[in-house]
């Protein structure tokens, strides 16, 4: 029914998620610490920011990104150094690419989970004496667990849902940048329906239930801690 | 020991600037109206509020001076919240679990049983912090304070968020704290019966700053200061139960004036020989007489000699009032009458005077 090279583009687009929401959950849990604590006076603009990709057409993302990522952009001279000639068109890129199209999905139930936790929390671990690193992992990360969920879901079903981004940066090569999204259009514009229709349905469903799994565990967390 | 504090805070709208110096035994209230900063302090003594300048000092430790200040995690206290701030994730035994798993290998620990019991955990341990009532939730907490065995207990008005009922039913655990264990105690609280009742020392706190500080007994009594001139202005006595009139239900106590009676507590046989009372008199409730009265139904009388009579005056009122606070001792025990200025002098009162003072009604408060 599937065939080798829609069986590659579902494997590259697994890959492509998982790994994009690993590093979000890495790097979106210090930056929504910060955006859901700090009285810096201008953390307005970098919530702004974060949510950019939100409205921005994916387009516009991926036009920067291939600008910034291409041999002559201004990271050029810095990934030549490291031997690299190009990140445009490489599953490198890619993942580039969707940690920015993807951050928003990951950092604002992560921001949202530590501000409802507040600092009371810290402060009482702190004097039951627990070091800052020790009052993270021992406290607010259990807490945030339902956060945490929506996150890696949201993250993760956001990037395989991507499509312009990928187009604009990743091209369409087949077990490097070509993703279940492009294969699909692939699909379409070759007039083979039935392809277009298993893959478009295998789609469907992971996503109803991917949040069908969001909702059911976030609601269990909350029945059980009330 | 003493516990020493000079500490500084400022922020936009409020400055702290506290300076007292407390035995570092029994219970110390920090005692003042909503917003003084009580709970700032507080704080500030914690460790919680970073940018505290200044100095705390508890017997020979030092939590903060001007070269180094010890992070919250390092500083040897328990810290109960206003509202117990239970971890939600963990059931009732894990929290108590979580202070004592993190203390260093060679420190002394305080004993889970005995903390069990003096707060009565026992059935409560697999529980969810969730199913507890108000009550309950905050036992756990002074419980879980108590398990990191704090040099000081730092606690943060820790009944305001119960109603009576509940307040009735945790009061008795803090005498039992109070009575069993050595821990000194620093009490936050706005409530004068609950100072009146629990604290030995008192710290009165007016905005951001300490008004004066000393002995409970006698900071209720000191007329320059606010407590005496309340509308529920009160001296406390410490007495001995010395024994029992069975047949009037009345018990007897003996304290360095001489002896008082007051109704049996409660039902049964009333409180143990010997025991340690606090004792509560409103200055409402002493009237005074020249002569010892007889033919009258008060019980209490007791010989005082007056030591001030203080004028009334309510603020920007020039016309002296109708009452005066009058400062008595008994045998070394400061006692308050409120008498009006009437009979003050028709009675020639003036200081040194040695006069009776009937008793109306006395509190008995543990």
């Amino acid at each position: 029914m599937l065939s080798e090279t829609d069986i590659l583009a579902l494997w590259t687009t697994l890959k492509l998620a998982g790994l994009t929401t690993i590093i979000l959950l890495l790097l979106g849990t210090p930056l929504a610490w910060w955006l859901a604590h700090s009285r810096f006076r201008y953390k307005v603009i970098v919530e702004a920011l974060v949510a950019l990709p939100l409205i921005l057409p994916p387009t516009v993302l991926g036009f920067y990104l291939l600008i910034m990522l291409g041999p002559n952009g201004p990271l050029g001279p810095l990934m030549q150094s490291l031997g690299i000639q190009s990140l445009a068109f490489t599953f490198t890129g890619l993942v580039i690419g969707s940690v920015f199209y993807s951050l928003p999905f990951v950092v604002q139930p992560l921001q949202n989970a530590f501000a409802a936790i507040g600092r009371r929390p810290l402060e009482v671990a702190a004097t039951l004496r627990a070091r800052p690193m020790d009052q993270f992992f021992s406290v607010v990360l259990p807490l945030a667990r339902p956060g945490y969920i929506t996150a890696a879901v949201l993250g993760f079903a956001h990037t395989v849902g991507e499509f312009g981004v990928v187009l604009m940066i990743g091209g369409n090569i087949p077990g490097e940048t070509q993703v279940l999204s492009i294969a699909i259009y692939d699909h379409v514009e070759a007039l083979e329906y039935g392809q277009a229709h298993v893959l478009s349905g295998g789609l469907l469903l992971l996503s109803f239930i991917l949040l069908l799994t969001v909702y059911t565990l976030n609601r269990r967390y909350r029945l059980t801690s009330t | 020991m003493t516990i020493e504090a000079q500490l500084h805070l400022k922020r936009d709208n409020f400055t702290l600037d506290a300076m007292f110096c407390v035995p570092s035994h029994g219970i110390t209230a920090l005692f003042g109206p909503s917003g003084c900063g009580k709970t700032t302090l507080l704080r500030a003594i914690a460790g919680l509020e970073k940018e505290t300048r200044g100095r705390f000092v508890i017997g020979d430790t030092v939590w903060q001076d001007e070269t180094r200040c010890l992070p919250t995690h390092q500083r040897e206290l328990g810290y109960v919240f206003q509202e117990a701030s239970l971890f939600e994730h963990l059931s009732v035994r894990q929290n108590l679990e979580y202070g004592l798993k993190r203390l260093p290998v060679e420190t002394p620990r305080f004993d889970f049983d005995q903390a069990v019991t003096l707060l009565d955990l026992a059935a409560l341990l697999p529980r969810q912090p969730a199913r507890l009532s108000g009550g309950e939730r905050q036992r756990v907490a002074i419980a879980r304070a108590l398990l990191s065995s704090p040099q000081l207990l730092l606690m943060d008005e820790p009944l305001a968020a119960l109603d009576q009922q509940r307040k009735r039913e945790i009061l008795p655990f803090f005498a039992r704290l109070h009575s069993e264990l050595d821990i000194p105690m620093l009490y936050v609280s706005h409530a004068a019966d609950e100072v009146a009742r629990l604290a030995d020392h008192l710290v009165l706190l007016n905005d951001g700053r300490v008004q004066a500080s000393g002995p409970i007994a006698e900071m209720l009594t000191r007329a320059d200061l606010p407590l005496a001139h309340d509308h529920d202005a009160a001296a406390i006595i410490e007495a001995t139960v010395s024994g029992h009139d069975t047949q009037f239900g009345l018990t007897q106590l003996t304290f360095p004036g001489g002896q008082l009676s007051v109704p049996q507590p409660g039902s049964g046989s009333g409180l143990p020989i010997g025991q340690a009372v606090r004792l509560r008199v409103l200055a409402r409730d002493v009237s005074l007489t020249l002569k010892q009265q007889t033919g009258t139904s008060i019980l209490n009388i007791v010989p005082v000699t007056i030591t001030a009579l203080n004028a009334e005056n309510a603020e920007n009122v020039i016309q002296p009032t109708a009452q005066l606070l009058v400062q008595l001792d008994v045998n070394g025990v400061p006692l308050l009458a409120r008498i009006t200025r009437k009979s003050a002098m028709a009675l020639a009162l003036e200081s040194g005077k040695a006069v009776f003072a009937q008793i109306k009604a006395i509190a008995l408060l543990d």
